[in-house]
């Protein structure tokens, strides 16, 4: 039987392997094997499918498969939960579709000038956005990001007890808990049951001088902006703790950013920065602060700064290299490894392409649509929209205990009519009853608000 | 002209691009939001529902650029970078360089991918899920065991996993607080010491005894009644398949210690030893190396865990599963799990890239790719040996599986050059060269990997740079001081990135610290 050559694999060609092979001094790639021992061969082959050879064939393959999939485009979105059906800018897509970043890895500055100074750029809007001095390459996702800039606060307070509200983002909560046990003990801190946000109350029992960060996120899960932050970074800093805000920077054109109101570092996913959602793959992370050497010390992140030339260009490096697992393997500050720089090239874009009055537009397409559709909703019997008192930014609570239905139900009809409806909040957050989060983005249309509404109306009529 | 005449030849994009700060021009603006939804409710009215105090004053200082403008600049910094498309990208050893088929760039990119929504009910996302349990099911082959996830981001998210799964299995065993220690060796990649800290175990570090192997003996001494696991990469860094692997994991399994398996890099293995061959319970393959998808400029990739199905219980949640009735569907079930190591469920567009990768080539095809990367690998060794100045680490091995761990101690004992200085020089050639994970255990070293999407000629013309390169260090010293010449910038001063008097992180930074062209304010 003829030798297959393959299309990724140029050496596959039988002859070439014969003249290497004959440079190399053997009679065939067995012989470069020998030392592996007989004891851990595989005995016979792998059971794998046919293969599709032609890419005609793969593509159909695996089209076929992928088109089982209905998207968010196909029906009309309300979920949100940490993960955003934010329109992406067809520049954004054509600079992290170019294979000079697409392929590339871990070039030195010299040759991959590009990315350094990509994500330099990144870094530099992210920092504006958020208002702080410094921002990193990103982290794999908010979530790392929050666990992180915990475990940074727990160094640099030099305390082991961190607080985190219990109106979390349950899918980052998991993760968060995975980057701080068992080191970190975490105490959680109460929401207000009709307000939504943070207790204050609750949180002034469990802040003692343990305690070395106080986690705030916002808005938080319910949707509610925590409008008291300030004074809990005062209560923080009062005991000798810092106060760590998880905001969700999209909202920051119009939301005060967290250096304002007291926090000491701000983190979270810049998927909602214009990365498709990928099925959750497009999260990555950020961690942002003031440019305070002793702090930016306990990053474990990469950092890249600007630095000059002998030609006098820009030139691009990593700022504090010793820090990371990549220097010191078993006395770093946790570990770096490859996280999602990719996203982070993308955000740049997005930042750019939107500027200042973009991103304020953006956020006040956002809020406009939430208040109309809270207001469309709220005459709906069976439901509720004021569940909690707080405001809301992008994404509110609804209510359907009073409906005698589960949302399960409801999201099940609801599908029927070609409508996402709202994360279902009984699993995570069963003493809310019934709850349902729903999120409106800039791409949300008045047709498909009408449409959940009378949708609604006939579910629970 | 050959390809060595032609990388002679080469100059990269120079553009001398702008910092985006720097084109910022007022009033310019590359994208338009839509407006309000309807007339229900103006954007005035709705703004006044929020809290005075929580009103963004003023707006943030993002640059003001035209959409062309914009383009510009990105196309001029991606110019301005080589990825594996626009250069012979077999100096980044262990990091398993390789060609990214465009076909799984375009099923990946295919918006029945991209505007998923993670938490959608399962019946509409049949197609992804059905792309992650299959390839779960090419890897029941791939590796030999039984359950995986594809949560992990990467492979040190993969070790992260590993770590917190054997956390778990040992609470559930009631021998949580009394195994709290982690034996790895020194020729495992760095994040197998590094991330085993963060889930708080003591990790020691075995050392390699003279033919490179890790320390038997040490690692006798090492393991006890304390050890929690071991996390082993196999081959190390150094391209040398630890023969006595199975010695490892008896003598560890006698203990009752877990065995991780770190094949991050699997390059050179596929088909011919596997991860259940060697007798390991768990491992993690990095998909953005051997199985074909792209790297990103650092992520997102994959760390795909695969384990023994006695592990399933602590696996992160969710898993995928198929019934019958429910069709493709995500597991939360778990009672006993180690929780979750990334949001949601890990990078989809990865894993179909993966997927089409495997399912183009097909057993044969995956053991061919193995059987040309060791070809290639040892047919560049025979020619990088030859150089004046360069040597390799242990050399009393017949062959290498994947990648070889050079030194250029000679070079830098005849000339004061050393891996440094080459890594400076090679980018006047077109292409790439990176030294190795720290610490320099092995004197100026270099790790060469030339995976199975080289050819012959590409790497003849790889390692006739680096002959060059010796070539210019042992006869021309003044050129080499002054590398790279025909990059996109000259030489960097690295004093600017660990003085914090000095060094910017941001734009904002650097405007507060200088003006003009580093001028200290």
């Amino acid at each position: 039987m003829k030798k297959k050559v393959y299309p990724y694999i140029p050496n596959s060609e039988p002859e070439v392997q014969k003249e290497m092979l004959r440079f190399i001094g053997v009679d065939s790639i067995d012989d470069l094997i020998s030392d592996i021992p007989e004891e851990v061969r595989m005995k016979g082959e792998m059971k794998l499918p046919e293969p599709f050879e032609a890419e005609a064939d793969l593509f159909r393959h695996v089209n076929g498969i992928l088109n089982k999939n209905k998207t968010a485009e196909e029906l009309r979105c309300f979920l949100g939960a940490g993960c955003y059906n934010r329109y992406v800018p067809a520049v954004v897509d054509e600079v992290v579709g170019r294979s000079e970043f697409l392929t590339a890895y871990a070039g030195e500055p010299y040759e991959d000038h590009g990315r350094f100074q990509a994500l330099f750029e990144y870094q530099s809007m992210m920092a504006e956005l958020l208002d702080y001095d410094v921002c990193n390459v990103p982290n794999y996702d908010g979530a790392q990001a929050a666990g992180t800039a915990l475990r940074m606060a727990t160094r640099i307070a030099k305390r082991d007890e961190v607080l985190i509200p219990k109106n979390i983002n349950p899918d980052m909560l998991k993760s968060i808990k995975t980057y701080l046990e068992p080191d970190v003990k975490v105490t959680y801190v109460d929401y207000g049951k009709n307000s939504g946000r943070i207790c204050m109350d609750s949180l002034r029992e469990k802040l003692t001088d343990k305690v070395a960060a106080v986690l705030v996120m916002n808005p938080n899960f319910f949707g509610v902006i925590e409008e008291h932050a300030q004074e809990i970074a005062d209560l923080a800093h009062a005991k000798g703790a810092l106060m760590v805000a998880l905001v969700e920077p999209s909202t920051l054109g119009v939301l005060t950013p967290p250096s304002r109101y007291g926090a000491d570092m701000a983190c979270g996913d810049i998927q909602p920065l214009g990365i498709h959602m990928n099925y959750g793959g497009g999260v990555a992370g950020f961690i942002a602060m003031n440019d305070d050497h002793e702090r930016i010390e306990e990053y474990p992140s990469r950092l890249f700064g600007i630095a000059p030339t002998d030609g006098g260009e820009w030139g691009f490096g990593d700022v504090l290299w010793e820090r990371t697992s990549f220097a010191n393997r078993d006395g770093a500050k946790e570990f770096v490894g490859t996280h999602s720089a990719l996203w982070g090239i993308a955000a740049g874009v997005y930042l750019a392409a939107m500027g200042p009055q973009g991103m304020k537009d953006l956020g006040e397409a956002v809020l406009q649509r939430q208040v109309c559709l809270r207001k469309m909703l709220s005459g709906i019997k069976g439901l509720c929209v004021d569940k909690f008192s707080g405001t809301p930014f992008e994404e509110f609570v609804v209510d359907f205990s009073g409906s005698g239905k589960s949302v399960s139900e409801i999201n099940k009809k609801l599908l029927e009519k070609g409508i996402l409806g709202g994360y279902d909040m009984s699993k995570a957050f069963p003493e809310l009853g019934q709850c349902a989060l729903f999120c409106v983005t800039e791409k949300t249309t008045a047709s498909d608000m009408k449409a959940l509404a009378e949708a609604l109306t006939e579910i629970l009529g | 002209m050959d390809k060595f005449t032609s990388m002679k030849k080469f100059h990269q994009a120079k553009w001398n691009e702008p910092i985006i700060y720097e084109l910022s021009e007022a009033g310019q603006r590359a994208t338009l939001l839509p407006s309000a939804c309807c007339d229900c409710i103006d954007t005035a009215e709705a703004l006044s529902t929020l809290p005075k105090n929580m009103i963004r004053k003023g707006s943030a200082n993002l640059p003001e650029i035209a959409q062309l403008q914009l383009v510009r600049h990105y196309n001029h910094l991606a110019q301005e970078n080589l990825g594996v498309d626009s250069n012979i990208d077999i100096g980044q050893g262990t990091c398993t360089m390789k060609y990214n088929p465009k076909v799984n760039d375009r099923l990946a990119g295919s918006p029945k991918v991209a505007d998923m929504h993670p938490l959608q009910p399962d019946e509409t996302a049949q197609g992804i899920l059905e792309v992650f349990y299959k390839t779960g099911e090419l890897f029941k082959e791939i590796a030999g065991l039984d359950v995986f996830s594809m949560q992990p981001g990467s492979g040190s998210h993969g070790v992260l996993a590993l770590a917190s799964i054997v956390r778990a299995y040992w609470r559930d065993k009631g021998e949580e607080e009394k195994r709290d220690e982690i034996i790895t060796t020194l020729f495992s990649h760095p994040a197998d010491a590094a991330v085993p800290i963060v889930k708080g175990y003591k990790v020691t570090i075995i050392q390699p005894d003279a033919d490179g192997y890790p320390d038997i003996e040490a690692f006798k001494a090492a393991l006890s009644d304390r050890t929690a696991a071991i996390f082993f990469t196999n081959p190390e860094d150094t391209g040398i398949f630890n023969v006595r692997i199975k010695e490892f994991t008896k003598l560890a399994h006698e203990k009752g210690v877990v065995c991780c398996y770190d094949q991050a890099n699997a390059n050179g293995l596929l088909g011919i030893t596997r991860t259940v061959e060697a007798d390991f319970d768990m491992s993690f393959f990095n998909l953005h190396k051997t199985f074909g998808a792209p790297h990103g400029c650092g992520g997102p990739g994959s760390g795909l865990v695969a384990a023994k199905k006695e592990f399933r219980p602590y696996m992160p949640t969710p898993l995928v599963e198929y019934s019958p009735e429910k069709g493709y569907y995500l597991d939360f079930d778990m009672p006993k799990s180690c929780g979750k190591i990334k949001s949601f469920w890990g990078v989809a567009p990865v894993v179909v890239k993966s997927y089409a990768w495997i399912m183009a080539l097909g057993a044969e095809g995956l053991k061919e790719v193995s059987r040309v990367a060791i070809l290639n690998n040892n047919y560049a060794m025979k020619k990088i040996l030859a150089i004046r100045g360069a040597s390799m680490s242990f050399p009393n091995h017949p062959s290498r599986i994947e990648q070889v761990r050079y030194s250029w101690e000679q070079l830098k004992a005849d000339t004061g050059f050393g891996t440094s200085d080459v890594q400076r020089c090679i980018p006047d050639y077109g292409t790439h060269y990176w030294s190795s994970h720290e610490p320099f255990v092995i004197p100026e070293p270099f790790t060469i990997e030339p995976s199975e999407s080289y050819s012959k000629s590409d790497i003849d013309a790889y390692c006739a740079v680096l002959k060059d390169i010796s070539r210019l260090c042992y006869e021309d010293p003044e050129h080499v001081k002054h590398a790279p010449y025909n990059s996109t910038v000259q030489h960097i001063d690295h004093d600017y990135f660990d003085d914090p008097g000095k060094y910017a992180i941001t734009w904002r930074v650097y405007t507060k610290k200088y003006k003009g062209y580093f001028e200290p304010r």
